[in-house]
C-alpha cells in the first residue's frame, strides 16, 4: 500500500520540480521506480522518513483504517465511559484509557488528522506568503522593500511562542469555522502560516535579490516585459525548488508549535483530539499514570521527526548547494 | 521597535473580554456601570491615542504600570521574576553551548565516521523531540521510580538555599538548552565543514601543525560567525522554551507570569513582558552584530 502511494507522491514531486514533459504511462511508472530505488539507497534515513510520513498522511485521511473494531473494545473515542477509565495498556486499549475513560490509541489516531491538517495548511499558506514577500520585496527594492523588511523585523523581534498566543487569543472568537477546521484549528492555522511566512520571505528575498541579477531577466526586461511577468515567469520558477525543501522542513516545525500550543491551552480545544491537548491533560495524573503522557509525546516526536528526515534528504536530492543550511 | 510596541498594544486592545469580566468571579458577571467605573479607573475609557501616548510615556520613565489585581506596581514582580528567568536562560545557553559546539566540531573533523552519523542523528531527534513531553516524562518517571529526587514543589531562591536551587533548575535548564542545541550541532558541523576544505588549513596541516592547533586555532575562529548568529536565532526560541518549562516546572519567572496574566487579561503585564522579551531580542541581536565586527573585522557598519 504504501509503496504505490510514494511513487504517486515521489512522480509529482518530480513532475512539479523539472517539468516533466508528459510520456507514456508505462516509462513514467518505471522512472519513477528507479526515481524512488536511487532515493531509498542514497538517503536510507529519509526513505524511512518518507513511509513514516506516509503512514502519519494516511492516518489522517482514513483513521479507520488503523482503528479495526474487533480488536478496539470501545470504539467511541469521545463521549465517557467511567467503567474503563485509566485502563493501562492491554489488548482491548492499546494505549490504555485517559480520565475520560477514552481509547488512547483511538484519539491519537484521529489526532493525526488534526495536526496533518493544521501542519499542511500552515505550511502551505506561509511558503506562498512568503513567496509573495520576498519575490515583492526583492524585486521593487526601493521604499515598498524598506516598508515590507522593517514588519518582518517587527514580527521577527517578538519571541515566537509569545506572538502566537497573543494572536490565538486575539483571533479566536472572531473566526468562524470552515469545513472540517473549527475556528481553534483555523486561528493556530493562520497565526503559524503568518508567523512564518514573514520570517521567512527574508531568505526567499535572499535568493529572490540573486535572481534578479541573473542575465535572462536583464533580456526579460530589455524586450519589455511587464513587472508581474517577469516575477511569475522568470523568478518564482525558479524560487520553487528552495520552497518545496523548506516547506518540508517546516512541516515539522508547524506541528510542533500545534502541539506547543495545544500544550499551554491555546491550542486545539476539546473534544477535538489533539496530541498537545492529550499531554496537557496527562499531567494530572502524571504520577500514577505515566503511559498517557508517554504515548501522545511519541506521536508528535515520529511526525516531526519523519518530516524533517524526509526534508533533510530531499534537499540533499534536489539542491546540493542549500546543504546544512537548517 | 517602537512598531513592536505598537503592535503589542493593538494586540491588548483588540482582544476579546477584559478583566471586568473575570472580576466578578464566582458571583457572576458585574453590571454595566460597575464595569465602566473599573475601566475609568485604568483610564481605559480614554481613546486609543491618549492611551497609546501615555503608555509609552510611562515606558520611558521606566514605569510598567500596575496590576489589575493586585494594585501592585509591575515593576516590583518584575524584578522578583526576571533574575529567575534570567538564571534559566543562561543555564539554558550554557547547555546549548556545551552540548552544541563540540559536538559539531568533532562532526564536521570526523565527517562520515561514527562520531558523525551519531551526532548528527542525535541532532535531529533533538530538534524533533517536545521539551514538554520529555520534562513530563522525567517527572512521571522520577516519581514512579524514585530514580533522583522529584524537585521540591516551590522554588527555592538562589542566594538563600544555592545547592537546592541548583538542583531544582538543573532539569529545566538543560531541557530549555538542549531544545537548541540539534541546530547548534548542524550549524556547527556545516560551517566547520566549510573552513576545514580551504586553502588556510591544508596550510596548517602541511606545516605539521598539532591537530589542536589546526582545529580550534584556524578552524574555529573561522567558524564562529555562523555559530554566533545561530546564538542570536536561539534566543526568540529560548523566551518561548522558558514559558512552556516553568509553566511545567511551576517555575515563578517571567514566562510563567505571562501565562497567569494573559488568562486573566491582566493587560498592562501582558503589555510589559511582550514588550521585555521583545528588547531582550532586540538588544541581543545588536550583541550579536557587535560580535559580528569583532570576530571578522572586515565587516563594518556604516
Amino acid at each position: 500500500m504504501t509503496s504505490t502511494s510514494t511513487n504517486l507522491d515521489y512522480d509529482e514531486t518530480q513532475a512539479a520540480l523539472f517539468g516533466m514533459r508528459q510520456q507514456d504511462d508505462r516509462s513514467k511508472f518505471l522512472k519513477a521506480l528507479t526515481g524512488i530505488k536511487g532515493f531509498a539507497t542514497g538517503y536510507p534515513m529519509g526513505m524511512v522518513g518518507a513511509v513514516v510520513m506516509l503512514i502519519l498522511v494516511a492516518m489522517a485521511v482514513i483513521p479507520q483504517l488503523f482503528t479495526p473494531l474487533a480488536v478496539q473494545k470501545s470504539s467511541s473515542i469521545i463521549g465517557i465511559h467511567i467503567s474503563d477509565r485509566f485502563e493501562t495498556p492491554s489488548w482491548d486499549f492499546w494505549f490504555g484509557t485517559n480520565a475520560l475513560g477514552r481509547d488512547m490509541y483511538g484519539r491519537l489516531v484521529y489526532g493525526a488528522r488534526t495536526a496533518i491538517m493544521i501542519g499542511f495548511g500552515a505550511v502551505i499558506l506561509a511558503k506562498l506568503l512568503s513567496t509573495v514577500i520576498g519575490t515583492v520585496s526583492a524585486f521593487f527594492g526601493g521604499w515598498v522593500d524598506n516598508a515590507l523588511q522593517r514588519v518582518v523585523e517587527m514580527v521577527q523581534a517578538i519571541p515566537t511562542l509569545v506572538f502566537l498566543i497573543l494572536f490565538v487569543v486575539m483571533l479566536e472568537p472572531r473566526l468562524p469555522d470552515i469545513g472540517p477546521l473549527s475556528s481553534d484549528m483555523l486561528v493556530i492555522l493562520l497565526v503559524v502560516a503568518v508567523h512564518s511566512g514573514f520570517v521567512s520571505s527574508r531568505t526567499v528575498r535572499g535568493v529572490a535579490l540573486s535572481l534578479r541579477e541573473e542575465t535572462y531577466v536583464e533580456a526579460a526586461q530589455a524586450l519589455g516585459a511587464s513587472d508581474s511577468r517577469i516575477m511569475l515567469r522568470h523568478i518564482v520558477p525558479n524560487l520553487i525548488a528552495y520552497v518545496i525543501v523548506s516547506a518540508s522542513l517546516f512541516v515539522g516545525a508547524a506541528v510542533l508549535l500545534e502541539s506547543s500550543l495545544s500544550f499551554l491551552g491555546y491550542g486545539v480545544q476539546p473534544p477535538a483530539p489533539s496530541w498537545g491537548r492529550e499531554l496537557n491533560e496527562a499531567r494530572e495524573e502524571l504520577a500514577r499514570y505515566p503511559h498517557l503522557a508517554f504515548f501522545p509525546g511519541l506521536f508528535i516526536f515520529a511526525t516531526v521527526w519523519s518530516f524533517n528526515m524526509f526534508g533533510d534528504a530531499l534537499r540533499d536530492r534536489l539542491d546540493p548547494r542549500l546543504r546544512g543550511s537548517t | 521597535m517602537l512598531g513592536t510596541t505598537f503592535l503589542v498594544f493593538a494586540m491588548m486592545r483588540l482582544m476579546p473580554g477584559d478583566f471586568t469580566d473575570f472580576l466578578g468571579g464566582d458571583f457572576g458577571a458585574l453590571d454595566a456601570e460597575t464595569k465602566a467605573l473599573i475601566q475609568a479607573e485604568f483610564g481605559l475609557d480614554q481613546n486609543w491615542a491618549t492611551q497609546y501616548i501615555g503608555w509609552i510615556g510611562d515606558l520611558l520613565r521606566g514605569d510598567f504600570g500596575v496590576s489589575v489585581y493586585s494594585g501592585r506596581p509591575i515593576s516590583g514582580d518584575l524584578l522578583q521574576r526576571l533574575p529567575i528567568t534570567l538564571e534559566l536562560g543562561i543555564f539554558a545557553m550554557a547547555i546549548n553551548l556545551i552540548i552544541g559546539i563540540p559536538i559539531g566540531i568533532i562532526s564536521a573533523v570526523r565527517q562520515f565516521s561514527w562520531y558523525d552519523y551519531t551526532g548528527r542523528a542525535g541532532a535531529i531527534a533533538l530538534l524533533a523531540v517536545p521539551n514538554f513531553w520529555i520534562a513530563l516524562l522525567a517527572i512521571s518517571l522520577a516519581g514512579k521510580y524514585a530514580l533522583w529526587a522529584v524537585p521540591s514543589p516551590t522554588y527555592p531562591g538562589l542566594f538563600e538555599d544555592p545547592i537546592a536551587n541548583l538542583k531544582f533548575m538543573a532539569f529545566p535548564a538543560l531541557l530549555t538548552g538542549a531544545a537548541g542545541a540539534g541546530y547548534q550541532m548542524r550549524f556547527g558541523r556545516t560551517a566547520m565543514l566549510e573552513v576545514m576544505r580551504q586553502d588556510y588549513i591544508r596550510t596548517a596541516w602541511s606545516k605539521g601543525l598539532q591537530e589542536r592547533a589546526v582545529i580550534l586555532k584556524h578552524g574555529l575562529r573561522n567558524a564562529l560567525i555562523p555559530i554566533v548568529t545561530v546564538i542570536g536565532l536561539f534566543l526568540p526560541a529560548l523566551i518561548g522554551g522558558t514559558v512552556v518549562i516553568e509553566t511545567i516546572y511551576s517555575i515563578p519567572g517571567m514566562g510563567r507570569y505571562f501565562i497567569h496574566a494573559l488568562n486573566g487579561r491582566d493587560l498592562f503585564i501582558v503589555q510589559a513582558l511582550a514588550v521585555i522579551f521583545t528588547m531582550v531580542v532586540i538588544v541581543s541581536n545588536f550583541l550579536v552584530d557587535i560580535a559580528y565586527s569583532i570576530l571578522n573585522p572586515r565587516i563594518r557598519y556604516s
